[in-house]
């Protein structure tokens, strides 16, 4: 069994590592390359570049990032955000990425993941899933936690494009037209995999989801939990625990990271193969070799350098 | 000079990168009359078994590799890179292998696993390399001088199994120990990425470089 991975994520926006809370208030935090280095040296495991430019015309910035990094960083280095299409892919991978992360795409289409993982490989194709928590009532409907309906069983009805008008309407009026009937114990809460940086509930179950992720070929899930994101308070551990042990490949804990404590927990009870934090590396106040000292002497098998 | 041979398998950069970055010239070369006797074959791989296997012998490059072998001058596998040196590989079907090293490539299995607390697959991580029985990590040239407890980082979900013990020059631990490096003559080959696995990765590649 590998090391337990400790793994920084940047956010790169116009070339330079960015950071902020929810995408605003953006403050530069440095060249990407720089950052990588430095996170090298301390002994980080692994590096995600999370491309947060919006618009379609600075996709070339990520690659001449990735291109500059993976010159100069000797380390696996996955990189995600926008990607849509295998051509998206290629063009991350032949720039020195790894990995490549895919989000709303594969929710959208997915085929491009069983099409991705036959064409790259299982190992290069991770599928970044967001679940948050919902509850469930009696008729087993799902609603969020302002008490808006969310659609069932989308698996089975025909997917709308999220970007058209009217979709979720149409959404929830085909998923309601499918009997859920069938389920007969509804737990009270689950989560529902959502999209566009946790605004939209696609009304897939994020177990559901993983499983049938996987089974296209996705070589890791990396699970970032929307109720726990940017709060610091710890992974969302039931989730984590519940992916790890439904799919057969990798799963990499996300949001909610306040300190080694939470990282720790993540591995154990979580069941994660890896953990992935921004803020407590970035600002420094546990840095990368701290956290492992931390894992390690509470028994954790980490790579300590 | 270190010649990396381009036969389609995904990107070569890195392990260009990697090799430069100690000083030493490398070139990344898809043609057969671009490589020397004098060379330092690097082969990469990355993919299914079968994709690279094709790419080699569609590529013309699959003569070069083997003769390279044969004559016993230096080359470096790395992941696929060390698969295809197997007779057989079994992922997505039965696929012939270069052959040079007796066994097959077989996907992770066992007890391990399976159920809810299974080991996962793929191998995505860091394994320290281990001495295989009666043996040292220093009795191969490329893996001298690792320091104590070398971790290297692995990414694949079949390994080489069945091969001749004499060859085994380092293994790791994944639902039991498989094969991490082989090493015959001037022929070593690692199922790990030296270029992604920082300073140990380094160090291999600047052992390989002046062995």
């Amino acid at each position: 069994m590998p090391a337990a991975r400790i793994i920084p994520c940047l956010d790169v926006h116009g070339g330079r590592v960015v950071k902020g809370v929810n995408f605003v208030n953006l403050r530069d935090a440095g060249d990407p390359v720089d950052v990588a280095r430095r996170y090298e040296q301390d002994g980080a495991d692994e590096l995600v570049f999370l491309d947060i430019t919006a618009s379609h015309e600075g996709r070339g910035t990520i690659l001449d990032v990735v291109r500059r990094t993976a010159d100069q960083v000797h380390m696996p280095l996955t990189v995600g955000g926008g990607v849509r299409t295998c051509d998206d892919v290629r063009a991350l991978l032949n720039a020195g990425a790894d990995k490549v992360s895919v989000n709303s795409a594969a929710v959208r289409d997915p085929d491009f993941i069983s099409e991705a993982s036959k064409r790259f490989g299982a190992q290069c194709i991770v599928v970044n899933i967001d679940p948050r928590r919902v509850m469930w009532d009696l008729g087993c409907r799902k609603s969020d936690m302002d008490g808006r309906a969310i659609p069932e069983r989308l698996r089975l009805v025909e997917r709308p494009a999220p970007e058209q008008p009217g979709f979720r309407e149409r959404w929830i009026e085909q998923a309601s037209s499918n009997p859920t009937s069938d389920i007969p114990h509804p737990p009270s809460c689950a989560w529902d995999v959502h999209i566009n940086g946790g605004r939209l509930a696609t009304g897939l179950d994020a177990v559901a989801w993983a499983i049938e992720m996987a089974d296209r070929g996705a070589g890791e899930i990396v699970l970032t939990s929307m109720d726990a994101d940017g709060t610091q308070t710890g992974y969302d551990l039931e989730i984590t625990e519940a992916v790890s042990r439904a799919v057969s490949i990798p799963v990499v804990a996300s949001g909610g990271a306040g300190g080694p404590d939470d990282l720790y927990d993540a591995l154990t009870a979580g069941h994660a193969d890896a953990v992935l934090a921004a803020s407590i590396f970035h600002d420094g106040t546990h840095p990368v070799p701290d956290c492992k000292r931390a894992l390690a002497g509470r028994g954790v098998n980490v790579r300590v350098i | 000079m270190i010649r990396i041979v381009d036969y389609g398998s995904g990107n070569l950069r890195s392990v260009q990168k990697a090799v430069q970055s100690l000083g030493v010239d490398a070139a990344i070369s898809n043609r057969p009359e671009e490589f020397s006797p004098e060379d330092r074959l690097i082969l990469p791989g990355q993919g299914a078994f079968g994709d690279c296997a094709r790419g080699l012998a569609a590529s013309g490059l699959r003569e070069v590799v083997l003769e390279h072998i044969a004559a016993d001058r230096p080359l470096l596998g790395v992941c696929v890179g060390l698969q295809l040196l197997f007779d057989w590989g079994r992922e997505d079907g039965d696929h012939p292998g270069l052959g040079v090293l007796r066994g097959e490539v077989v996907r992770f299995e066992g007890p391990t696993f399976e159920g809810p607390d299974r080991e996962k697959i793929p191998l995505m991580g860091w394994c320290p390399l281990l001495a295989p029985e009666g043996k040292s990590l220093d009795d191969t040239p490329a893996l001298r001088g690792l320091g104590p407890n070398p971790h290297v980082y692995f990414v694949h979900s079949y390994h080489a199994a069945g091969a001749d013990p004499d060859v085994i020059a380092a293994e790791a631990e994944h639902g039991g120990r498989f094969v991490a490096a082989v090493h015959r003559g001037a022929l070593t080959a690692t199922q790990f990425h030296p270029e992604k696995s920082q300073a140990v990765g380094l160090q291999i590649l600047r052992n390989f470089a002046e062995q």
